[in-house]
């Protein structure tokens, strides 16, 4: 598969709206993601940013608009659905499990590809020992692509901040996601964490030609890697393009610096 | 295969690919190589990998490598390193392994200097640091790496995939398959087999040739000497370039069949190590120091019950420990009975976490060990000897034999090795091992190889009653105080160095009244220290400026003191004053060698003013230093730094 030749719409935002009693999370914002891209929402605090996220994968409901996924209209999604759909996410403050092993935390990303029933596994019966075995290899593929090899049989609990989001990213990763949804990968880290991510998240997507959304703080990062931005404010889509026309473009100056009344 | 073609291979094992055919013959079914690769160890036997590096010759050959021609390999240990290095002596070509972790500039001399034309890389970051220089090496025309990993995108014409290199070798030895054996039967014993280059702890690197004749007479003096049998399994995990490696992992693996292990990853040294349970062990003293630190930390956040039994059997075994282990009589019946309980309930299960349960001999040289260090491994039952030697003679000059250790000398020469002390203390040694020149370097070669073929290893020494080396100091760092004492910094610095919270440590005081020290701490070890008493730090520089962390070093040192006042021939040199720096000596600041030794001369000009200080009688000095960070960028690290006073204790007369 060639990585890098950024395709066809594969997701599409049309007019969502979504708010929390009165408060006004986002308000109708439309844009789209194409398969292969690395594309970025940024903005300032409380701009909206995991709100949109939760609504790709179906946390959240919005209360208008509808989401596309490779032409399917999805106007309720949920947290299953999207899985089915080839989603995966990691989160802003990590949702690992930290009493278990990296291992094991990476395995439960391979859930919904499991196919022996619960007898077949409660016993370790054929069918779920080969599976068992595969589901091991592509972990451990993971395991080696993000270079966790050292903290494999580790509690995810006792492991540094930098190293559980590498393990978080790593679960997202088991499910052989098409589209990934990252949030804040690289909060809290130091400098050399944030270049090791990065190369993780251009190397996901250039050998796996995964379509990747994220949501970044870190200016540098987001004009370096990504190939379209969208940029919110309010909860209202104030920029769209490439890096250059988004830096460019005196709303978002306004956003970020402040505007001169 | 007929008599007499197995009469022909056992009678002309004199070059390493014919070693390699020959285990290929006597025990292709025994493992010769393992990698963890996936979480699993996959092994390739001794037939699988002669059949490998066949196809790697070929295919090198096929790309233009001739005899004569060098061949740098670049990364850490992988087997298919290993084996490229064995193809190409079989072309008739010359290994370079270089340090893997070396900046772009330095690979850059070794590069120009040795004449590469071709190298074999690990992975994404060696060829960029091989692109990044291109430019200055005009020779080097091949890169072929290992890993493809993130290499799609790169059509630099030089740039080729080691698969494919050995799909090609593959067809070209079907075609041609007396070609391989034609040129293993133009070795020659007397050929250069390897070049190494010395790790520069004075001015450039220089590139050591050994033949195949020293390698393989070094490598079985120490296989005899330890009766090392194809039943042995190694850990491969020093950098290759090493000569302690390319001793261990390569030159006596070939002659006595080990079976090489390479680690997962540098970082999964520790559980590796354990899994597979080496016989044969081979570390510089910083691995073990690393190891001793890492189980002090973790004892010291045990339970108070593990913790009192660890301490109390460890006393045990500091007792009488290496006496039984070197079956001295004299041991009481009940420090016996003592020291079997202790076996069962701290030794065992201790040497079992250290990786170390089969261990028949484990060997360190490459730097002074602390004799405290040294202890601790023989008193827990860990047969620790120490060898001694240099890349310039195979690292086999002198070796400890069983039951004749010394916490404090190298043993006894080698069998075939001379050793003589020069009048100005320096070891000289004269033997098969020496090396046969330095590349291109006739002036080099003739200032260290004399007219009587001794060698000068620039080390200073002297042998004992019983006819042990034991080596003190680089001749040129050995100093004398104003007064006339004699100040052998290692020494103290290794005192220093014992301690699981001091990393590094220099030591001043040549043409002193008296001696100063530079100390790092160790960020591990004092940084969990820190944690269980609630002091908060925000990195390296603050928890080394912490009034807290001074007094715990200031402990340290002035225990060194005590000790130094035991010995009258060291009393004098006391350490008077310290202070801790506020950055970790860096080999990529040029502050440490790439096999970590301290670079002297470069850090007393680098921090000038802190020795000025350090004797001028300042209570702080400010200092701002540059460093370089992992990716080549540069940043700059700024602290006041606090100077301390040490108490100095009286000479102790000790008898005996």
């Amino acid at each position: 598969m060639s990585g890098r030749n950024i395709g066809e719409v594969i997701l599409d935002l049309n007019n969502i709206s979504l708010s929390f009693g009165g408060v006004k999370a986002l308000t109708d914002i439309s844009f789209n993601v194409r398969e292969h891209e690395i594309r970025a929402i940024i903005g300032p605090n409380g701009a909206g940013k995991s709100s949109m996220l939760n609504v790709i994968n179906g946390v959240y409901r919005p209360q208008h608009g509808e989401i596309i996924l490779r032409g399917e209209h999805f106007a309720n999604m949920n947290s299953y659905k999207a899985a089915k759909a080839g989603l995966a996410r990691t989160f802003q403050n990590i949702a690992l499990f930290k009493g278990m092993s990296v291992l094991d935390n990476i395995m439960t990303g391979r859930n919904l590809k499991m196919k022996a029933n619960i007898l077949q596994q409660a016993f370790w019966l054929g069918p779920a020992q080969r599976e068992e075995l595969e589901h091991r290899l592509k972990v451990e593929e993971i395991i080696d692509f993000l270079e966790i090899q050292h903290i494999r049989k580790i509690p995810v609990g006792r492991l540094p901040y930098g190293l559980q989001k590498r393990v978080d990213l790593a679960r997202a990763l088991a499910m052989e996601p098409q589209i990934l949804l990252l949030d804040e990968p690289m909060a809290g880290m130091n400098v050399e964490e944030k270049q090791d991510m990065c190369r993780f998240i251009l190397d996901v997507n250039d050998q796996f030609g995964t379509t990747v959304v994220l949501i970044e703080h870190d200016m540098g990062v987001v004009m370096d890697i990504s190939d379209r931005v969208v940029v919110l404010d309010y909860g209202k889509k104030i920029g769209d393009g490439t890096p250059d026309e988004v830096r460019a473009n005196p709303d978002v100056i306004s956003a970020y610096l402040g505007a001169s009344h | 295969m007929t008599a007499s073609e197995s009469g022909r291979t056992s009678s002309s094992l004199d070059t390493f690919p014919r070693l390699l055919l020959h285990h290929a013959a006597t025990r292709g079914d025994r493992p010769a190589t393992r990698e963890k690769y996936l979480g699993i160890w996959q092994t390739w036997n001794w037939s699988e990998v002669a059949l490998e590096v066949r196809a790697i010759a070929c295919g090198l050959a096929e790309l233009g490598f001739k005899r004569g021609d060098n061949l740098a390999l670049i990364g850490d240990n992988r087997p298919r390193l290993y084996w490229a290095m064995c193809a190409a002596q079989m072309l008739g070509g010359v290994p370079v392994p270089l340090y893997q972790d070396a900046v772009a500039t330095e690979m850059a001399f070794v590069l120009t200097d040795g004449e590469i034309r071709f190298a074999i890389v690990e992975d994404q970051e060696q060829v960029d640091k091989l692109l990044e220089i291109k430019e200055q090496c005009p020779c080097l025309q091949h890169i072929l790496y290992d890993d493809p990993r993130g290499m799609r995108h790169y059509t630099q014409t030089s740039l080729q995939g080691l698969d494919e290199v050995i799909a090609m070798g593959k067809v070209h030895d079907k075609n041609q398959p007396d070609f391989i054996p034609g040129e293993i039967a133009k070795g020659s014993p007397q050929d250069i087999a390897v070049m190494l280059y010395t790790s520069g702890t004075t001015g450039k690197p220089k590139g050591v040739c050994q033949t195949h004749e020293t390698f393989i007479a070094a490598a079985q003096s120490g296989v005899g000497f330890d009766h090392l049998t194809d039943q042995e399994d190694i850990l491969s995990y020093l950098p290759m370039a090493w000569v302690g490696d390319h001793l261990f992992s390569y030159a006596q693996a070939l002659v006595a069949g080990f079976t090489i292990n390479c680690p997962e990853s540098g970082d999964t040294v520790m559980t590796d190590l354990r899994e597979i349970g080496p016989t044969y062990y081979f570390a510089p003293p910083r691995v073990f120091e690393n190891l001793l630190t890492t189980v002090m930390i973790r004892m010291e956040d045990a339970g108070a019950l593990k913790r009192g039994m660890f301490h109390y059997f460890m006393a045990v075994a500091k007792r009488c420990g290496s006496d039984i282990l070197d079956g001295k009589p004299g041991v009481s019946t009940a420090d016996r009975l003592l020291y079997a309980l202790g076996n069962v309930l701290v030794y065992g299960p201790l040497r079992n976490v250290l990786g170390m349960s089969r261990i028949r001999v484990a060997y360190t040289a490459g730097a002074a060990i602390g004799p405290d260090l040294f202890r601790f491994y023989r008193s827990i039952g860990v047969n620790l000897k120490q060898l001694y030697g240099s890349t310039e003679t195979c690292a086999a000059v002198c070796l400890q034999p069983d039951r004749e250790i010394k916490f404090d000398s190298v043993g006894k020469p080698a069998p075939g090795v001379e050793v003589r002390i020069a009048d100005s203390g320096e070891v000289l040694v004269r033997g098969k091992l020496l090396l046969k020149e330095y590349y291109k370097r006739p002036d080099a070669t003739a200032e260290a190889i004399d007219a009587e073929g001794w060698f000068h290893t620039g080390d200073a020494g002297f042998f004992d009653e019983d006819g042990h080396l034991k080596i003190i100091d680089r001749a040129k760092d050995v100093g004398k105080l104003a007064d006339g004492a004699i100040f052998a910094p290692n020494y103290i610095e290794n005192k220093l160095k014992f301690f699981p919270h001091i990393k590094e440590a220099v030591c001043f005081g040549h043409d002193r009244d008296m001696v100063c020290a530079f100390v790092n701490i160790d960020m591990g070890a004092v940084g969990n220290w820190a944690e269980r008493r609630g002091l908060p730090y925000s990195g390296y520089t603050d928890l080394a400026g912490k009034k807290d962390v001074l007094d715990l070093v200031r402990e340290c040192v002035e225990q060194v003191n005590v000790d130094l006042s035991h010995d009258a021939m060291v009393a004098e040199t006391q350490i008077h004053r310290f202070l801790v720096l506020h950055k970790e000596l860096d080999p990529d600041d040029d502050e440490l060698t790439r096999t970590r030794k301290v670079r002297r001369g470069f850090i007393s000009e680098k921090y000038g003013v802190l020795i000025d200080a350090l004797y001028s009688g300042k209570t702080s000095q400010f200092i701002e230093t540059q460093v370089k960070f992992e990716d080549g960028r540069t940043g700059k690290v700024a602290a006041d730094l606090v100077i301390c006073e040490v108490k100095t204790f009286p000479v102790m007369k000790k008898a005996a």
